[in-house]
């Protein structure tokens, strides 16, 4: 039935009245976000800062994974993390409490972050402290391994977490979220003696029906520590993103806009 | 579900829009969703009850044109569909392919309706718009 006069001929056209116009606009929904996303985005290159958005179900170890990042890192990167939850500080102070500067965010019932968040935080924590520019700024996401993924930051990476108690089918079952991984880190792998359903061949086939090749560290950040292909990596990442010896001027490029 | 906050996005623009035409109401509003993107089209048409409304979006409808991924395999070059977890060449098998559609998220067009000749028209409905807007 034709839905503009009821009658029972398909496919016939109706001229738009003259008061009606159809505008053709073709832009992204998400174009408020990304436009708040590029404005981070240019200011953090301006700092020099490398940033990383760490995303993962609640549990796979984020948190711990930055804890043992600084005390691997010792000094040579001065790093710093915004931690987003829907509540409470607990992550943020854990953080600072190993001596790393954390800001949190509080979404309160929002499942992940946005631009605009990013962008309020940055006023209230700046990418230089005591005139050392941050040189790898980690955004750990909130939890969840769905709506991240629709939300660009500003960052640079997307770094996501596979830990091996979660299955390794995980990809297979979240797609959008581990397509735009720039590296999937399978944390927890002190754990795979003791698991006999998790297959790191498994995890890796079920990456590449995703149609790319997102390279895979392993990780242990428990009581055994073994994080050093991940060290390695984002040491990598951030020569290549720019040279650590910093022009004397980043520091003053470095003030939020 | 994310699809509230992307849906609030999209009446924001769906608004901006409105309001630069001098439109009185609107009324379909025709948007692109790939499997790709991370929205679901249900969940964003329950989202668009919600975010519609209030103001001259009252009567506005939510049409979702659903797209399907397709790719092209960058080792032999073939085009094929495929689905979000099985991003394979059909020919070769290659996982290394790139997405030609399948990703969009976008706002294609959007139906005005009352769109006014005269100078005086404009004038009142602009000040009723810009309230709605603070």
């Amino acid at each position: 039935m034709c839905e503009t006069c009821g009658c029972s001929i398909p496919d016939h056209a109706h001229p738009e009245p003259a008061d009606t116009h159809t505008v053709d606009v073709l832009k992204g929904l998400m174009s408020s976000n990304d436009h708040a996303a590029e404005h981070n985005r240019e200011h953090f290159d301006r700092a020099g800062t490398l940033v990383v958005n760490l995303m993962s179900s609640p549990g796979a170890g984020k948190t711990r994974l930055l804890e043992q990042t600084a005390a691997a890192l010792d000094g040579r990167l001065n790093i710093a993390v915004i931690e987003g939850d829907l509540e409470t500080e607990n992550d943020a102070e854990r953080l600072r409490r190993g001596g790393i500067r954390a800001h949190q965010i509080t979404t309160g019932s929002a499942c992940h972050l946005d631009a605009h968040l990013i962008h309020q935080a940055l006023h209230e924590f700046p990418l230089v402290h005591d005139e050392k520019p941050v040189d790898v700024l980690f955004v750990e996401n909130v939890g969840n391994l769905v709506c991240p993924a629709a939300f660009d930051l500003g960052q640079h990476l997307n770094v996501v977490l596979l830990s091996t108690t979660e299955g390794d089918d995980k990809p297979a079952k979240y797609p959008v979220m581990f397509r735009a991984a720039d590296l999937v880190v399978v944390s927890k792998c002190d754990l795979l003696p003791m698991l006999d359903d998790f297959s790191l061949e498994r995890a890796k086939a079920s990456l590449k029906g995703l149609g790319n090749e997102t390279p895979v560290v392993q990780a242990a950040a428990g009581r055994q520590i073994e994080i050093g292909e991940w060290v390695e990596w984002l040491e990598q990442k951030r020569s290549e993103h720019l040279p650590v010896s910093a022009s004397p001027h980043r520091a003053e490029a470095a003030t939020v806009a | 579900m994310h699809e509230l906050a992307v849906c609030n996005a999209l009446m924001n623009q769906v608004r901006a829009t409105a309001l630069q035409h001098d439109a009185e109401s609107v009324g379909r509003i025709t948007v692109r969703v790939g499997p790709l993107s991370g929205v679901e089209p249900d969940l964003l048409r329950h989202a668009f009850t919600i975010a519609r409304g209030g103001d001259y979006t009252d009567q506005a409808e939510l049409v979702i044109e659903a797209t399907t991924i397709r790719i092209r395999c960058r080792v032999c070059g073939h085009e094929n569909e495929a689905v979000p977890n099985r991003m394979l060449c059909a020919a070769c098998g290659a996982y290394n392919v790139a997405v030609c559609s399948g990703d969009e998220l976008l706002l294609a067009s959007i139906e005005l309706h009352g769109i006014p000749d005269s100078g005086a028209n404009r004038k009142s409905k602009n000040a009723q718009g810009e309230e709605t807007h603070v």
